[in-house]
């Protein structure tokens, strides 16, 4: 990775005030367990299908929706059970959810992979690599249709940058001057192949430049660095039309997926990371600063250990999903109770 | 439930399927601001085939948008806009190009409203002209009914006539689920009555094109008249056959065409598109599952010839399904068995 660039963003001019760091420490902790919690939760059986998880990653989650107003639509990857906390949904719906039951946010149609939350303006996440990005250009289109101040937000991978319609929706942004702000969590990996193994430019900021973009690299591990440069991003969006990209490169810590082996990656580039994780280094940052104690720090673990204890017996307890719903949702205004029609399935 | 084969104009002049599908929009845009039209050469060029002829000048660049060469971001953006509540008209210059799209429609636009349970709509409209017949060879001249009507939170919807052009493209731009409107280049320039600006056609009712009761033609787009051309010629032998326009595939008016084949006890299936799990396959199997004990003869299907369209005019009008393919299906049926009616 000696080719790339060099994130020199620190803290910017735009902090936010103290209790509202309070929150994004609490936010991030509570990622953290919730994640630790959900890997546990699939291996006991109880969570289904693929689980990505953020962990090492929770300074990008936080630090670009807490710069945003909580109207802002934003859209994720399948790696978003962060972004739908940090918006303020409620952990039992998001675990239940995960447990595929009837109390989900989804109703347990969704999983690990599509969780949305409207009401919060988060619009989802997605299971196809690249998929989200135009739908946010979208939401984006939809705001300047309507001449409203906000700004869509879409978070993507490194992994996506490669697929087109990154480019398309890039293109589509600049042109027609849309209020999208293009957040590209840079994990590092693609599945198991290295951004340098993918990309032949792995600055990967640097394909906004290409569409006449502001396109900057931020410190990923570093919250209130991409808490400025979101700042910045949403209030060029929304005061001055103008779309942009944040590449923030972090890390997770845990492989691409619980059945991923991780074989891939070197221990000695883990530890590398692992030495300046968030949650620490924010919390050093608090405690110097005088915003939290050494006491109210621990407060915050035991809460947030709390919560995820109760969300997680609420899913453990919700009803599974009757069979019925099976056919609910598909179309507005269903035409047939059958979704099998004459077919016999299993049968 | 059957409507009749002209439904009572509202206007008497005869206008051509282009213009019905333009009134459609113009009256859907005044009606509703949230109604806005994209997609490649629609503004300023009025449309690859002057289908968004007049729209920029009356609505302008807001709601008349043209977009870069750029299927599958242009498709997502309206999937995205659909999901705030606008109600895009998303033109896919053709069929051939929706192809490009396919994961922002299968994937996105199809099951949004199903795996996030139900929160949110996506109200979008893709119109795609298609079919072949004018020599565009192997790329340019697909009938993708079938791929689409695969996919459940999708509906299909696919008009013959200039009065179902306008009704079923209005009733589109009203729905609250992702529409594939597939047009047929074929009948652009036909002519016919259309209905006013509250005169919808709704989803899932057949057209009862013709009345016969020796066969049951099923038939939907430029195929209606392929059918009802080979019933005129098959009525000058004294068989008269039935014609029947699904008109949507999604929903699927099931009860008509099975009633008709049960009068009947012969189908036919034309299809313009391609045999294999095509729509003229997945009809005949629902028809087989709802009216077997009344079938006096297999179901027939009459589609485009199991190949990649060939460029030369010969070998094209030999892969389309043609009037005299019909007859000798429907000849064929109806002198097995005995013959109702």
């Amino acid at each position: 990775m000696a080719r790339t660039a060099v994130p020199r963003e620190t803290a910017g001019p735009e902090r936010p005030e103290a209790d509202v760091m309070r929150e994004m420490f609490e936010t991030m902790w509570l990622i953290r367990r919730f994640e630790e919690r959900a890997a546990e939760e699939y291996m006991r059986g109880r969570i289904g299908g693929f689980l990505h998880l953020a962990i090492g990653e929770e300074a990008a989650v936080v630090g670009s929706i807490a710069a945003l107003r909580d109207t802002d639509p934003i859209t994720s990857t399948y790696r978003e059970h962060g972004q739908a906390l940090a918006r303020g949904s409620d952990p039992g719906a998001v675990m239940a959810e995960l447990f595929g039951r009837s109390t989900g946010m989804c109703g347990g149609r969704g999983g690990s992979m599509h969780l949305m939350d409207k009401e919060r303006h988060f619009y989802g996440g997605y299971g196809i690599v690249g998929g989200s990005i135009p739908l946010a250009v979208g939401l984006g289109f939809a705001i300047a249709y309507r001449d409203e101040p906000a700004v869509a937000l879409t978070m993507f991978g490194d992994g996506a940058v490669n697929q087109g319609v990154l480019s398309e929706s890039l293109n589509m942004a600049e042109l027609w001057r849309l209020p999208v702000v293009f957040f590209c969590l840079n994990n590092q990996y693609g599945m198991g192949t290295a951004v340098d193994r993918a990309s032949a430019e792995p600055d990967l900021f640097k394909r906004a430049e290409a569409y006449g973009m502001p396109a900057r690299l931020v410190d990923g591990m570093d919250v209130m660095a991409v808490y400025a440069a979101v700042t910045e991003a949403a209030r060029l969006a929304r005061e001055e039309r103008q779309p942009s990209m944040v590449e923030a490169r972090a890390y997770r810590y845990r492989g691409h997926s619980m059945s991923d082996p991780d074989t891939v990656r070197a221990a000695d580039e883990k530890e590398r990371w692992q030495a300046r994780d968030p949650l620490v280094t924010f919390e050093r940052i608090l405690l110097g600063e005088g915003i939290v104690t050494r006491e109210e720090a621990d407060a915050v673990r035991a809460r947030v250990q709390a919560t995820v204890d109760e969300a997680t017996r609420f899913a453990e307890e919700s009803p599974v999903v009757p069979e019925s719903d099976l056919a609910q949702d598909v179309y507005a205004d269903p035409w047939s109770d059958d979704p099998r029609g004459s077919v016999v399935v299993g049968g | 439930m059957t409507t009749t084969a002209a439904p009572t104009p509202a206007q008497k002049t005869s206008v051509s399927y282009r213009e019905a599908l333009t009134q459609a929009m113009r009256e859907e845009m005044r009606r509703d601001p949230s109604v806005f039209v994209m997609g490649e050469d629609v503004g300023q060029y009025e449309g690859a085939f002057k289908v968004t002829r007049g729209l920029l000048r009356e609505f302008g660049e807001t709601r008349v948008v043209d977009t870069p060469i750029s299927e599958a971001g242009f498709v997502g953006l309206g999937i995205g806009a659909a999901m705030a509540d606008l109600r895009p008209v998303v033109e896919l210059m053709t069929v051939n190009f929706s192809i490009v799209a396919m994961d922002q429609i299968v994937n996105n636009a199809a099951k949004i409203r199903y795996m996030f349970g139900g929160q949110v709509a996506c109200p979008l409209v893709l119109r795609m002209p298609g079919g072949a017949g004018h020599q565009l060879a192997a790329q340019h001249s697909h009938s993708l009914e079938a791929w689409y009507t695969h996919v459940p939170g999708l509906k299909v919807v696919s008009p013959a006539t200039p009065y179902d052009a306008k009704g079923l493209l209005k009733t589109a731009i009203r729905d609250d689920d992702p529409v594939i409107f597939l047009e047929s280049e074929g009948l652009y320039s036909k002519k016919g009555p259309v209905g006013g600006p509250d005169d919808l056609v709704p989803f899932g009712q057949a057209a009862l094109r013709r009345q016969g009761g020796h066969c049951t033609m099923i038939a939907h787009s430029r195929m209606v008249w392929v059918a009802l051309a080979a019933a005129e010629a098959l009525a000058k032998e004294g068989i008269e056959c039935a014609v029947i326009d699904p008109r949507t595939f999604r929903p699927l008016d099931l009860d008509t065409l099975a009633a008709s084949v049960r009068t009947t006890g012969r189908a036919v299936i034309l299809d313009e598109g391609w045999p294999e799990c095509g729509i003229a396959a997945n009809l005949s199997a629902r028809l087989y599952e709802a009216c077997f004990d009344w079938l006096d003869a297999p179901i027939a299907r009459v589609a485009c010839a199991d190949v990649p369209m060939p460029y030369a005019k010969n070998l094209e009008q030999a892969a389309l399904p043609r009037a005299e393919d019909a007859i000798a299906a429907v000849r064929r049926l109806v002198g097995a068995g005995p013959r109702r009616g």
